[in-house]
């Protein structure tokens, strides 16, 4: 009985520590910015929505939100578009240098984006497509694709190759026992590693800032300008901060009872 | 009507599967291949379904050539050992899916759905996934799947491995009953020499890729062409020993020796090795021709009311299957006799030189 109780204490004092950063932030987006600054208060003694107004009506701020979700959408589409046929190829054939060339898919993962900033920079200005959506999108696919193979092939793996053939045998051509009979099979999968695709481009800062500008700045980028000349707009900030952990939130949420799999990679 | 394998054989990365085979399967016959796990079974059935190429030969179908036709393309049909369904469908649509990819109008789908169920007593589940069935049910969608399509050739590769014993019982009676009436050709691989005789037709024994023998599978048992077809398809494997033609007297091992009549007496002397079934063997004088071999036991093991007795002679080591519960001590010496009119000669490439007498009587 006292294990149970001392257990559950130490749960909650955890749960806590977690949350206090997250509560905090919350908190401060209430408040005003003088109370932010001028005193110590744990909920907010002038609760005030200004700040998720400022946000919400100001392009500057809400286009920020749009360009990141258009092109973390549009990296989602183009990583999961093109892991499926490469992924089903690594579960299903083997060929010359297959296992090299799978485990070289996730050295991509291994080296910080940084080093690509350069190279990306350089190389989509002169193409023109430096500060445009489908920039960030197709730079995000060199992280994320190589993630959404390894976790889908890892749920088509656990799909037994007597299916396939079963489909060819009762005449499916492939796109059609691919689409009809497989999709479906491993539609966590799919789920998982859109997850996966779309959290890893929300959060990733570095390469989205150096590839915008103006037309497809992402929030994270627009969050820095909130020191001005009159000071830092602390409510403000902590709105935007807000605003921009609820999607990854929400999207856990869909993917809530698959998320174990997908960090081990589709392979329990 | 008729599927012909001519000097087929398939080899992966210089490891050869299946050796050149050549095999004739006609229309509405029921073909059995009989063989040990890794045998070929497997890997043959796959050739004739298409999803292997073959690395030499030609398959025909009806003369015509269809080496390397597209499987899809192919009226073929394959059941397998794992339950395969398409787990998001329902039954009837699991059932429906090759009629539909055919093109057949709704209505004459929907009637061979319902009268394929009907025969394999899936009627209530239809509207059901089919990893909501339990495993006997998953099997039989697979099968009327394979069944409503009106396939020339249906494989089933150990359809019924995977159930349990009395759905075994149950679908082994079923399945010829089912596909009798459909005029194609079958072909079933199983591991199990009992289950090659309840279904009857047609038995290919394979062994190590290659088929030793062919033929109707009553006299496949009865007339094995080579000991190993008669290990293959024994059920325990058959016992041996080696034996020596000395004129009129067979000599069994070193001490046991038995007169060498009918079809024995005409056999050139020499070397042979004797084989014979665990069913033959007694543990007392049942026949007045039954020699007595003296015998060490291994182990007994007891199924209800019968026994297998594990016995060493000599250098080998037999099984027997006995009537009647004996709980005998393992390293006790043992007497079991043998009427030699239940032994069969092979020579000394392992070709059958003579059959047993009461195998030529039936």
């Amino acid at each position: 009985m006292m294990r149970v109780k001392s257990s559950a204490i130490v749960m909650t004092i955890y749960l806590l520590f977690l949350l206090v950063p997250i509560y905090w932030l919350v908190n401060m987006s209430f408040k005003t910015n003088a109370e932010i600054t001028g005193a110590f208060t744990l909920f907010p003694h002038e609760l005030t929505l200004r700040n998720y107004a400022v946000i919400l009506t100001d392009p500057s701020w809400y286009m920020g939100y749009v360009n990141s979700l258009i092109y973390v959408v549009m990296n989602t589409v183009i990583s999961i578009t093109v892991a499926l046929p490469a992924a089903y190829a690594f579960s299903r054939y083997s060929f010359m240098g297959d296992k090299h060339l799978f485990f070289w898919l996730l050295t991509n993962r291994m080296s910080p984006p940084a080093v690509f900033a350069l190279p990306f920079f350089q190389l989509y200005s002169s193409v023109g497509l430096f500060d445009t959506h489908i920039a960030v999108a197709l730079a995000h696919c060199l992280f994320n694709v190589p993630l959404a193979v390894w976790i889908l092939e890892g749920f088509m793996r656990g799909v037994p190759k007597e299916i396939d053939e079963t489909a060819y045998i009762d005449g499916y051509g492939f796109g059609r026992f691919f689409i009809k009979i497989f999709m479906p099979l491993i539609a966590s999968g799919i789920g998982v590693a859109a997850f996966f695709c779309f959290m890893f481009s929300w959060v990733e800062l570095l390469l989205s800032r150096t590839l915008t500008s103006v037309n497809a700045k992402p929030i994270a980028a627009t969050m820095t300008r909130t020191v001005s000349a009159s000071g830092m707009d602390w409510g403000v900030l902590a709105a935007a901060g807000v605003l921009t952990i609820i999607p990854g939130a929400l999207v856990i949420y869909f993917v809530r009872n698959y998320i174990a799999k997908g960090f081990a990679l589709g392979r329990v | 009507m008729a599927l012909e394998l001519r000097g087929v054989s398939r080899s992966v990365g210089g490891k050869v599967h299946i050796h050149p085979t050549d095999l004739t399967l006609q229309k509405g016959t029921m073909n059995v291949l009989l063989g040990p796990t890794s045998a070929g079974k497997t890997s043959l059935m796959r050739l004739m379904a298409g999803l292997d190429v073959p690395s030499s030969g030609r398959i025909f179908w009806d003369g015509q050539d269809v080496t390397g036709m597209r499987v899809q393309d192919r009226r073929v049909a394959m059941v397998y050992q794992q339950f395969i369904n398409y787990p998001a469908m329902s039954v009837y649509d699991n059932i429906a899916s090759p009629l539909r990819l055919m093109g057949r109008p709704q209505g004459e789908i929907h009637r061979a759905v319902q009268e394929t169920a009907e025969m394999l007593k899936l009627t209530p589940m239809l509207s059901r996934k089919p990893l909501e069935l339990s495993g006997g049910q998953q099997q039989r969608c697979a099968l009327a799947r394979a069944l409503v399509k009106g396939a020339g050739l249906v494989l089933l590769d150990e359809p019924l491995a995977n159930l349990d014993y009395k759905l075994r019982e149950e679908l082994r009676i079923e399945i010829p009953r089912i596909f009798e009436a459909s005029g194609a050709i079958f072909v079933y691989a199983t591991t199990e020499p009992e289950e090659a005789l309840l279904l009857g037709g047609q038995t290919a024994c394979l062994w190590e890729g290659r088929v030793t023998q062919f033929g109707p599978t009553p006299r496949v048992y009865r007339a094995p062409a080579d000991a190993t077809t008669a290990r293959v398809f024994s059920d325990p494997p058959m016992n041996f020993v080696s034996c020596f033609k000395d004129g009129h007297r067979l000599n069994f091992g070193d001490t046991v020796n038995a007169p060498a009549e009918g079809a024995f007496a005409d056999l050139p002397d020499g070397r042979y090795l004797a084989g014979f079934r665990a069913n033959h063997v007694e543990l007392n004088k049942h026949s007045g021709q039954a020699v007595e071999f003296r015998c060490t036991l291994g182990v007994t093991e007891i199924t209800g009311s019968e026994t297998f007795v594990h016995l060493h002679h000599g250098p080998d080591k037999w099984v027997g299957l006995v009537h009647g519960v004996h709980d005998l001590a393992p390293g006790s010496a043992v007497s079991i006799w043998l009427d030699p009119a239940h032994v069969y000669l092979f020579d000394s490439a392992g070709r059958l030189a003579a059959p047993a007498a009461y195998a030529q009587a039936a």
